[in-house]
């Protein structure tokens, strides 16, 4: 059989999946052991005992000054900001986008300036954020939602444009007004789109909110792997940043889970 | 009453003509087949009638009075594809018409209103024989089930002009057959003049009361752009078939 018709059987799938994992982990723990059968001491590759240890400390004991439980206090402060950040850039993206899709005008007004300021490298406007907003919390999720906003309003605009023309005769010769066009036939089916596009972006969301942490908080993940940093703690940047990692890929899941939940028909658009 | 009269109208496309000098009368409740070869501007005729298209020259009258420049509920239309919408079941399809109508606000409609709306869109399901798809999408639904969902949503609304532009050119000779059927009674029991565009010679005369033919009197290639497409032939059907009648 040709190799493109084999298929693996559903407990292989499961085990080729893994494999790539289980190989960067075991690729660390041998790197891990032979650095510290060298030096005791080595802080590059600390071993899983350690990182079982500086999880312990970060995750379930109490910070002895502060009485907070460190893991917990960086987490709500990223997660807000993130969250704040995304939620704003996608009810800007809905309306911005939508209008650009559906009229004429403002697609004529809007669409360069969009496509002019997502040109725009966010982190080169850090300074100016920080300078004119301050140091405090609207400045980081002001650099995530203008980091993210743009491309979303100009997918979400090319999406709504996309839509097939006959849509919109037809729902016209149903005596659809503009208003009830768009609000019965293309926000619906924008909708999914946005979750997806919201999808894409959360990458890019966290790469702007550790970048902002990194240069000014005072609590965070990012900052809390910057700050550590300066003492070569590998024990506690290592599961930070599996932690992240670990944040953003459930986001990333849930987020489908509910466009399929809320959208049964988006499924089976797909595959058309 | 529809009665459709198109005078001396011309479509250009910057330099290139499309249709030139096209007239016609459409008495109220004809089926007008429109045939002719692929570019001959059939489509665009029709755009011009829906509303999408407007004329380069001529007037189009429904009943004596000028057509606006945009689509509306006076007319109907059935595409090839796309003519229904993905995310809306069959019954949410068919009632859309009604709920955008009764609804300007939230385009919904909600309590009393919305069951007597359900009952009239579950009737025209069942007119066009998808009585038990009610709570499937699009998606789900086989092509001549599709094309049979967007007439119902068409004819939910009382066109009094349904225009159909190659409906059912994708289907399978038997269901073709079947939804041919279902055309020719939807035409005589709905008061509605009918204007279909379609490559298939059999369909035109197999449903129309008149079949009426595009093309290019000159169709050489040094005069493609500069001469356009005219209506060459007008058959009318004989014996004459007249809406109401037995099918």
């Amino acid at each position: 059989m040709r190799w493109i018709n084999t298929r693996p059987s559903n407990g292989a799938r499961l085990a080729l999946a893994a494999l790539p994992f289980a190989a960067v982990l075991v690729a660390y723990t041998i790197g891990s052991a032979a650095r510290l059968a060298e030096n005791a001491n080595d802080k590059l590759l600390p071993g899983l005992a350690g990182f079982a240890d500086a999880i312990n400390r970060l995750a379930f004991v109490a910070d002895a000054r502060t009485g907070d439980i460190v893991l917990w206090t960086d987490t709500l402060a990223s997660l807000v900001r993130l969250f704040s950040g995304l939620g704003i850039a996608t009810a800007i993206a809905l309306v911005i986008g939508m209008l650009i899709g559906m009229l004429p005008y403002a697609r004529s007004l809007l669409a360069p300036f969009v496509a002019a300021i997502s040109m725009v490298p966010p982190l080169a406007l850090l300074p100016i954020l920080f300078i004119a907003l301050g140091l405090g919390e609207v400045s980081k999720v002001a650099l995530i939602v203008i980091g993210v906003a743009p491309v979303m309003v100009r997918d979400l605009s090319l999406f709504a444009l996309s839509l097939p023309r006959e849509q919109v005769i037809k729902a016209e010769t149903l005596g659809g007004s503009s208003w009830q066009i768009a609000l019965r036939v293309v926000l619906p089916q924008t909708l999914p789109r946005l979750i997806t596009v919201l999808r894409l972006q959360l990458g890019p969301a966290w790469l702007f909110l550790i970048a902002a942490e990194a240069i000014s908080a005072d609590s965070g993940l990012g900052y809390r792997i910057f700050l550590v940093r300066r003492y070569l703690a590998m024990d506690v940047i290592f599961p930070y940043v599996v932690w992240i990692t670990l944040i953003a890929v459930l986001t990333d899941w849930l987020l489908d889970r509910i466009r399929l939940a809320v959208f049964p028909w988006s499924a089976s658009e797909n595959k058309a | 009453m529809s009665a459709l009269k198109i005078e001396n109208v011309w479509k250009e496309y910057g330099d290139q003509i499309v249709l030139e000098n096209v007239s016609l009368n459409v008495e109220s409740r004809a089926f007008v087949a429109l045939v002719g070869p692929s570019g001959c501007g059939k489509t665009t005729f029709l755009r011009m009638i829906l509303g999408q298209e407007k004329p380069t020259r001529g007037t189009i009258l429904l009943d004596g009075v000028p057509l606006p420049p945009e689509p509306g509920p006076d007319r109907g239309v059935v595409f090839q594809r796309y003519s229904v919408f993905p995310h809306l079941t069959v019954l949410g399809n068919v009632m859309l018409g009604k709920e955008l109508k009764a609804s300007p606000l939230s385009g919904k409609l909600f309590g009393a209103a919305r069951k007597t709306a359900i009952e009239e869109a579950r009737a025209m399901i069942a007119e066009v024989g998808l009585t038990g798809s009610e709570d499937k999408y699009p998606a789900q639904l086989s092509g001549g089930m599709q094309q049979r969902l967007a007439l119902a949503q068409a004819l939910i609304m009382r066109p009094k002009v349904l225009l159909l532009d190659e409906p059912f050119g994708a289907l399978d000779p038997g269901i073709r057959h079947e939804i041919h059927l279902l055309m020719k009674r939807l035409w005589n029991e709905t008061p509605m003049t009918v204007v279909m565009v379609t490559h298939d010679m059999r369909e035109a005369f197999t449903l129309a009361t008149r079949v009426i033919a595009f093309e290019r009197p000159r169709d050489r290639p040094e005069e493609k752009l500069r001469y356009g497409a005219t209506i060459t032939r007008d058959i009318p059907i004989w014996p004459p078939r007249r809406a109401g009648a037995a099918a």
